[in-house]
C-alpha cells in the first residue's frame, strides 16, 4: 500500500446495515475528495462484510477496505484502532472522519493520540480552505476546516490541523445530508488481512453481554415534532407534549436542560448535544432557546413557540409566537385540532 | 483487596446556565458571568469511584486535575464527597491545550501516582463536549478504555466488568486492569458531602492557596499533613515541552465566531381561543398538520 493522500471514512454497520451517518459522511466525502482532487475512501472493519461495498459505492466511494475477522464483530476499541493505526501509517490519508457515535468517539482519540494528529469532535461544518499560521506566517493550502460549536454553543470555532495528518473529525448522525452520488459507481476492493494488522493481543476486552435495540425514539424523520424544554416544568406537564404529539402523528423532542432535569429521556434531545432535525413543523414548548439547542432545529420549515417570556431567544427564529403558560395552550391547540381535523 | 483509583476531575464554566450577560458586547465569553463547577460526568466518575472504595476496604482514591490552580475548589469538593487526596496538575506552559495535548499531560501525571489500578473520569466535559480525552490517556499510558459507563458491576481478580450505555442499547464488558473507564450522566449520582469530612477538610488548600494565607494559618496547615493539596508542574511529571500547551496541540483555532441567528418575521399570537383555532385551521390548510 502506498501514500495515497486520500480521504478515508470509518464506516460503521449493525446487523449487515451500514449506519446512516457513515453515508452521510461518504455523501460529505465524495464533495470534499472531489474538491481536494483525492480519491473518496471507505473502511469497514467486522465480520461477513461479504456484499457491503455495494451498499458504499453508490454514495461515491472509490476505494473500500475491508478487514475481516470474527473477532473485530461487535466493535471494541483496540482491535478497530489497531486496524486504523496501522493502515493509516501506510497509505497516510490526508483526511479521516468518522461518526460521532459511540463507536466514532471511542476509536477517533485513540487513533488520533497514537498518530499525534488532530481530532475534532462533533463537527457540524466541514469546509476546505486555505490557512495561514498567524504567528510564522506559514501558508497552507486546501486544509479541511472543521467547524464545530463550543462553550456550550455559543461560539462556532473553525478549527484546523496545520502540520499533522490525517486531520481527523467526527460528525453526528442527522448533520449532514445523505445523498446518493450515482446508483451505478463502482469502485475497487482490497481485502486487508486483519492478523497483519491486529495482534492476538489487541483483542483485551471481552463483550459478555450485548443488547442492541433500534431506539422506538425517531424523532430524526418525524415531520412533526413538539419540543418541550425547562419551561415545561415537570414530567407530568411533558405528558400534555406526547399528547399534542400523538394528536398531531409527530414525536416529542427536548431540550438539554429538559433531559438535564430529567423530564424526558435523553434519546428526544435536540442540539448539537443530541440530533438535529428538520421537520415540517416545530412546536417548541417552554424551549427558551439556547443556541445550543437552536443550531439543531432551526431548519424546521415553520417554528412556533409557546413561552410565557414574550422575549424568549427562541422567538426571534420562530414563525409564530404565542405567549402563554404551556399548561393552558397546549390542551386549546388539541382541542382545536380535533374540532377542525376531519 | 485494595485498590489505587485515580479519579480525573475537571473544573469547568457552567455552560449550560449561560445567560444573555454571558457574552460581552464585542463577542468574547464573559467568564466571569459563568460559575466554575465541577464537571457534572466527573462526578458520576468519583460516585464509581468511592463505590469500588467501599467494597474494597483501604482503597485510596485520588482526584487529579488540569487547571488553574483555583480548580483545587474541586479537589476540596472530592474529597468533602469522600475522596482521600488530589492533586493539581497546574502551571502556565500547559495552557493552550487541545485535547491531545492534555491528555499527554495527564497521563504524565498519572504516570508520577505509579502503581493505579484503574483511572475513572466523565464521559465528556461540558464546556467542550469532545469526549477525547479519557481515550487518549488511555492510548498515552498503553492500557485499555472503556467509554460510556453507567455501572462498575464488579471488579476482581485483575478485571473489570463494566456495563455501558450506548446510543442503541446496553453492552456489558469484562476488560483487564489497569484501564480507563468513562462513565455517562446516566450513571449514579454522586453521594453528598459528608458533614465529618466536610469539617475535617474545610481548610484544605492547594500550595497557591496557602501562599496567600496569613503566617498564623500556614502555620496550622503546615501542621496538618492531610490539609496539603500539592500542585504538580510540567517539570514534575516530567512532560516534554513539545508536546505540551499550545505546541504540543495538533489543532489550531482558525477563527471563533459569535453565533447568530437570522431572525424572522415572527407572528405575534395572543393566547386566546380565537387565535390559537385559526393558527390551527391555517396550518391544516396549508397541509402542515392534519
Amino acid at each position: 500500500m502506498s501514500d495515497n493522500n486520500n480521504l478515508i471514512v470509518y464506516c460503521e454497520f449493525e446487523d449487515g446495515r451500514v449506519a446512516d451517518v457513515s453515508l452521510e459522511l461518504l455523501t460529505k466525502g465524495r464533495q470534499l475528495a472531489t474538491r481536494l482532487g483525492v480519491k473518496l475512501e471507505a473502511i469497514v472493519v467486522g465480520d461477513k462484510l461479504d456484499g457491503i461495498e455495494n451498499q458504499l459505492f453508490p454514495y461515491g466511494a472509490d476505494v473500500v477496505y475491508k478487514v475481516e475477522d470474527a473477532r473485530l464483530y461487535p466493535y471494541t476499541s483496540n482491535p478497530h484502532a489497531a486496524v486504523l493505526i496501522n493502515l493509516f501509517k501506510e497509505i497516510h490519508p490526508q483526511v479521516c472522519l468518522m461518526g460521532a457515535t459511540c463507536i466514532g468517539r471511542d476509536l477517533g482519540p485513540r487513533v488520533s493520540s497514537c498518530l499525534h494528529s488532530g481530532l475534532t469532535a462533533d463537527c457540524t461544518s466541514l469546509e476546505i480552505g486555505d490557512h495561514t499560521d498567524p504567528k510564522t506566517g506559514k501558508e497552507y493550502k486546501d486544509l479541511l476546516y472543521q467547524i464545530r460549536p463550543a462553550f456550550g454553543g455559543n461560539i462556532v470555532a473553525t478549527i484546523v490541523n496545520p502540520d499533522c495528518r490525517p486531520q481527523m473529525a467526527t460528525v453526528r448522525e442527522g448533520v449532514m445530508r445523505k445523498e446518493i452520488f450515482d446508483a451505478n459507481h463502482k469502485g475497487e476492493v482490497i481485502n486487508l488481512d486483519a492478523k497483519k494488522y491486529v495482534a492476538d493481543t489487541d483483542y483485551v476486552v471481552e463483550i459478555i453481554d450485548r443488547h442492541i435495540e433500534k431506539s422506538k425514539i425517531n424523532i430524526k424523520n418525524s415531520p412533526i415534532i413538539v419540543a418541550g424544554g425547562y419551561g415545561v416544568g415537570s414530567k407530568e406537564n411533558f405528558q400534555l407534549l406526547h399528547d399534542l404529539a400523538a394528536t398531531l402523528g409527530g414525536e416529542v423532542g427536548a431540550s438539554r436542560a429538559a433531559v438535564d432535569a430529567g423530564f424526558t429521556e435523553h434519546d428526544r434531545q435536540i442540539g448539537q448535544t443530541g440530533v438535529t432535525v428538520r421537520p415540517k413543523l416545530y412546536i417548541a414548548c417552554g424551549i427558551s432557546g439556547q443556541i445550543q439547542h437552536i443550531a439543531g432545529m432551526q431548519d424546521s420549515s415553520i417554528i412556533i413557540s409557546i413561552n410565557n417570556d414574550p422575549n424568549a431567544p427562541i422567538n426571534t427564529i420562530a414563525d409564530y409566537v404565542i405567549t402563554g403558560n404551556v399548561e393552558d395552550v397546549v390542551p386549546k391547540l388539541i382541542k382545536y385540532y380535533k374540532k377542525n381535523s376531519k | 483487596m485494595s485498590l489505587n483509583i485515580v479519579v480525573l476531575a475537571k473544573q469547568v464554566p457552567d455552560t449550560r446556565n449561560v445567560g444573555k450577560d454571558a457574552m460581552k458586547e464585542d463577542g468574547t465569553i464573559n467568564r466571569a458571568a459563568l460559575p466554575a463547577i465541577f464537571n457534572p460526568e466527573d462526578l458520576n466518575a468519583l460516585e464509581q469511584a468511592l463505590r469500588l472504595k467501599d467494597a474494597n476496604p483501604g482503597s485510596k482514591v485520588t482526584i487529579l486535575t488540569m487547571g488553574l490552580p483555583r480548580a483545587a475548589e474541586v479537589i476540596r469538593e472530592a474529597i468533602f464527597r469522600g475522596a482521600d487526596d488530589g492533586i493539581v496538575l497546574t502551571d502556565r506552559v500547559l495552557g493552550g491545550a487541545d485535547t491531545l495535548a492534555t491528555s499527554y499531560s495527564l497521563a504524565q501525571a498519572v504516570k508520577k501516582i505509579e502503581n493505579y489500578d484503574i483511572i475513572l473520569g466523565g464521559r465528556q466535559a461540558i464546556d467542550g463536549d469532545t469526549a477525547q480525552v479519557g481515550p487518549q490517556i488511555a492510548e498515552k499510558l498503553g492500557i485499555p478504555q472503556v467509554t460510556y459507563a453507567e455501572e462498575i458491576l464488579d471488579l476482581k481478580d485483575g478485571y473489570v466488568i463494566v456495563r455501558r450505555r450506548l446510543e442503541s442499547g446496553v453492552e456489558t464488558v469484562k476488560c483487564p486492569l489497569p484501564c480507563v473507564v468513562t462513565v455517562n450522566g446516566s450513571a449514579a449520582e454522586c453521594r453528598p458531602r459528608n458533614a465529618k469530612r466536610l469539617i475535617k477538610y474545610k481548610r484544605a488548600v492547594s500550595t497557591s492557596e496557602k501562599a496567600k494565607l496569613s503566617e498564623e494559618q500556614q502555620a496550622y496547615v503546615n501542621a496538618r499533613e492531610y490539609l496539603n493539596i500539592p500542585e504538580w508542574g510540567a517539570a514534575f511529571v516530567e512532560a516534554d515541552p513539545e508536546q505540551i500547551g499550545m505546541a504540543g496541540s495538533p489543532t489550531k483555532v482558525k477563527a471563533i465566531e459569535n453565533v447568530v441567528f437570522t431572525a424572522k418575521e415572527s407572528l405575534r399570537l395572543e393566547n386566546n381561543d380565537e387565535q390559537l383555532e385559526n393558527l390551527i385551521k391555517e396550518l391544516i390548510a396549508n397541509h402542515t398538520i392534519g
